[in-house]
């Protein structure tokens, strides 16, 4: 409830994380759906969906010539549909990759598992931290194995997670939010 | 006594190439349900098709279970019904007796392991021979299955070379696995010819016409039926459909999401019993009509059982089977066994980073990932969290809810972390375990923000 009046004044809230935006549209169904809480509800968006639909922009000029694979945070990928998980039949799309696909010198990867978990999971990490690690080693190599100098998403927490396992190993790789790239030049 | 499931990953986990080497053969599966689904433009269609008849089933179930019984009898079909998975027993158990029979032949069920029926019945003097290869490997193991449609999956070749080798007399020839299969297929089928009665389970029970199928890639279920005049099945009450026409939806989604199969190699129609012989089903809820009364969590019993949500969960494929301490496992186990034993239970909902694979993966659309985190609210409802988790979570909301107190502790916890030493952090925390802490930057984003805006 904090977070709904802190919020309810604006128009839009935009988050540079999916996880968090999935959390407030679908989980704030616990609270008393009043017309502050629905608004916030409707009107938070993440940050690429919020540039796509409703700013429609797309380019930003932006220039990062450097090989880099994309994780697909699962809450932004499957829970917002930010793009087409690979468990569903249909048109290939996805809005993150679509913006960087704009920018000048860029060498996406592809991977082996395209949008497999990279273990993060919130108190996952904590309460299963055996396997967790073990994921985010999983997705690195993956990462690697494809040729990544640097890895980004629209999460921050899966970032957190595998840049440190990443620097636990002391692997060569660097860990940019999305939106340093898309602001890059 | 509750079960742990982070204990029995962490276990799991000490082989790390053994998990890698489990992790592989099961995204092969599900590299083979994309290859088999992704050929199907309607795939889509056909899912929400199979959930809407589910949901329609679940919802008329009574009225279905009443016809499929009537038009069951009318074909000549004994029908039971069993409350739990003791009363199933018994009456299997009293069905072998009456007629003597002292050796059954099964095909694979999953509701018979949910029952404990095999060890039931050896304690009667029945002798059980599971006659699914999987199943038949993890009997003579000793072990249950670790999945529902590869139930050995967790065993390399070697090792059922070993097993054979000891339990069957077989050379040694390093795991070749077409040796190994025709011996088990010699095996078997001594088995098949001395046996009085077969049992089978039931993937799908037609309302209107009384009779059921069974899918099969063996065809054990066909030898067993038929080398004996003694028939008994059992099934789940959420089995029903209502039409025959709807095996055209289900049996196309069932083998293409297990195995990438468009259809197992053997769909059996079952509907009378043979001349001179007799055919038995035992209908079991065991804790079914319990699920179904339970509205966030119903859409759990439209499951056909075809393992897609463990082939395609990253928890399931680096734990194991076994690590859910179930007979149905992964995701799918994670939400139903709840309802059977919260106390028991209460660390699956938690054996997922919910990131949602199972549910798009699922042919019948049910929301997995959406339920593991109603069962998750329920757990901490319920079962009391160690106080320190208590007071971690109590102490984190209070910070989270007054700008204040966030903005000093931030500050301080910058500080401290910083001053300490990391053998010291790691004591404490078990994120340091595997990885290493975020690199600490010097001022807070609120800092930052109030200078370059």
């Amino acid at each position: 409830l904090h977070f709904i009046n802190v919020f309810k004044k604006y128009d839009y809230v935009v988050a540079p994380s999916g996880s968090c935006v999935f959390h407030i549209r679908e989980h704030f169904d616990l609270l008393e759906q009043t017309e502050d809480v629905k608004h916030v509800r409707e009107n938070t968006f993440e940050l690429c969906e919020f540039l796509v639909k409703v700013l429609q922009m797309e380019d930003f000029n932006a220039s990062f010539p450097h090989k880099v694979g994309l994780h697909s945070g699962c809450h932004g990928l499957r829970g917002l549909r930010l793009g087409k998980s690979s468990e569903l039949i249909g048109e290939p799309y996805s809005i993150p990759r679509k913006l960087l696909e704009k920018v000048k010198g860029i060498g996406l990867i592809d991977l082996g598992r395209p949008d497999e978990c990279c273990g993060f999971g919130g108190t996952f990490a904590i309460t299963e931290e055996a396997l967790s690690v073990k994921m985010g080693k999983d997705r690195l190599k993956d990462h690697q194995d494809n040729g990544a100098e640097v890895i980004t998403s629209t999460d921050m927490s899966c970032l957190m997670h595998l840049e440190g396992v990443a620097r636990k190993r002391e692997l060569p790789i660097k860990f940019l939010h999305i939106s340093e790239i898309l602001n890059h030049s | 006594m509750s079960h742990s499931h982070p204990k029995a990953a962490k276990e799991f986990l000490r082989d790390e190439p053994r998990v890698d080497w489990h992790d592989k053969a099961l995204w092969h599966a599900r590299v083979k349900r994309d290859d088999a689904t992704s050929g199907i433009p309607e795939w889509e269609d056909l899912r929400q098709a199979a959930s809407n008849i589910k949901r329609n089933v679940l919802a008329n179930l009574d009225t279905y279970l009443e016809q499929f019984e009537s038009n069951a009898k009318a074909n000549g079909i004994n029908v039971h019904w069993a409350e739990t998975g003791a009363e199933h027993n018994e009456i299997v158990f009293s069905i072998l007796k009456e007629k003597n029979a002292r050796r059954l032949v099964k095909s694979k069920s999953m509701l018979t392991e949910e029952c404990g029926l095999n060890p039931y019945l050896e304690k009667n003097g029945i002798d059980v021979t599971d006659t699914d290869l999987g199943e038949r490997i993890v009997q003579l193991a000793n072990e249950p299955p670790s999945h529902i449609v590869m139930p050995a999956i967790h065993k390399k070749k070697e090792e059922i070379d070993d097993l054979f080798h000891e339990k069957l007399g077989t050379e040694r020839r390093g795991g070749d696995p077409d040796y190994l299969t025709q011996e088990a297929r010699k095996h078997l089928r001594t088995r098949f010819l001395r046996a009085d009665a077969a049992l089978t389970g039931v993937n799908f029970a037609v309302a209107e016409t009384g009779g059921f199928v069974v899918c099969t890639n063996e065809g054990n279920a066909d030898m067993g039926v038929n080398f004996t005049t003694l028939h008994i099945a059992s099934m789940g009450i959420e089995k029903i459909i209502p039409r025959q026409s709807d095996l055209g939806v289900f049996l196309r989604i069932l083998a293409r999401s297990a195995t990438g199969q468009p259809i197992t190699v053997y769909s059996s129609h079952f509907k009378r019993p043979v001349q001179g012989g007799e055919m038995h089903i035992v209908i079991v809820d065991n804790g079914r009509s319990a699920q179904l009364g339970r509205a966030d969590f119903r859409g759990s019993l439209h499951c056909i059982r075809c393992g897609a949500c463990m082939n395609t969960c990253p928890v399931y494929r680096r734990s194991g089977g076994y690590s859910y301490d179930t007979s149905v496992p992964g995701p799918i186990g994670s939400i139903l066994k709840p309802g059977m034993d919260l106390n028991r239970y209460s660390s699956l909902p938690f054996a997922s980073s919910l990131c949602g694979s199972c549910s798009d993966v699922c042919p019948v659309k049910i929301d997995i990932d959406e339920q593991l985190y109603k069962w998750r609210q329920i757990v901490t409802k319920k079962i009391r969290p160690p106080v320190y988790k208590k007071m971690i979570m109590k102490s984190g909301g209070l910070s989270l809810a007054d700008p204040g107190k966030f903005d000093m502790r931030i500050k301080w916890a910058l500080k401290i972390s910083g001053m300490l030493p990391s053998f010291i952090r790691r004591l404490f925390n078990t994120w340091e375990r595997g990885r290493k802490w975020p690199e600490i930057p010097n001022e807070t984003f609120k800092d930052w923000y109030r200078k370059n805006r």
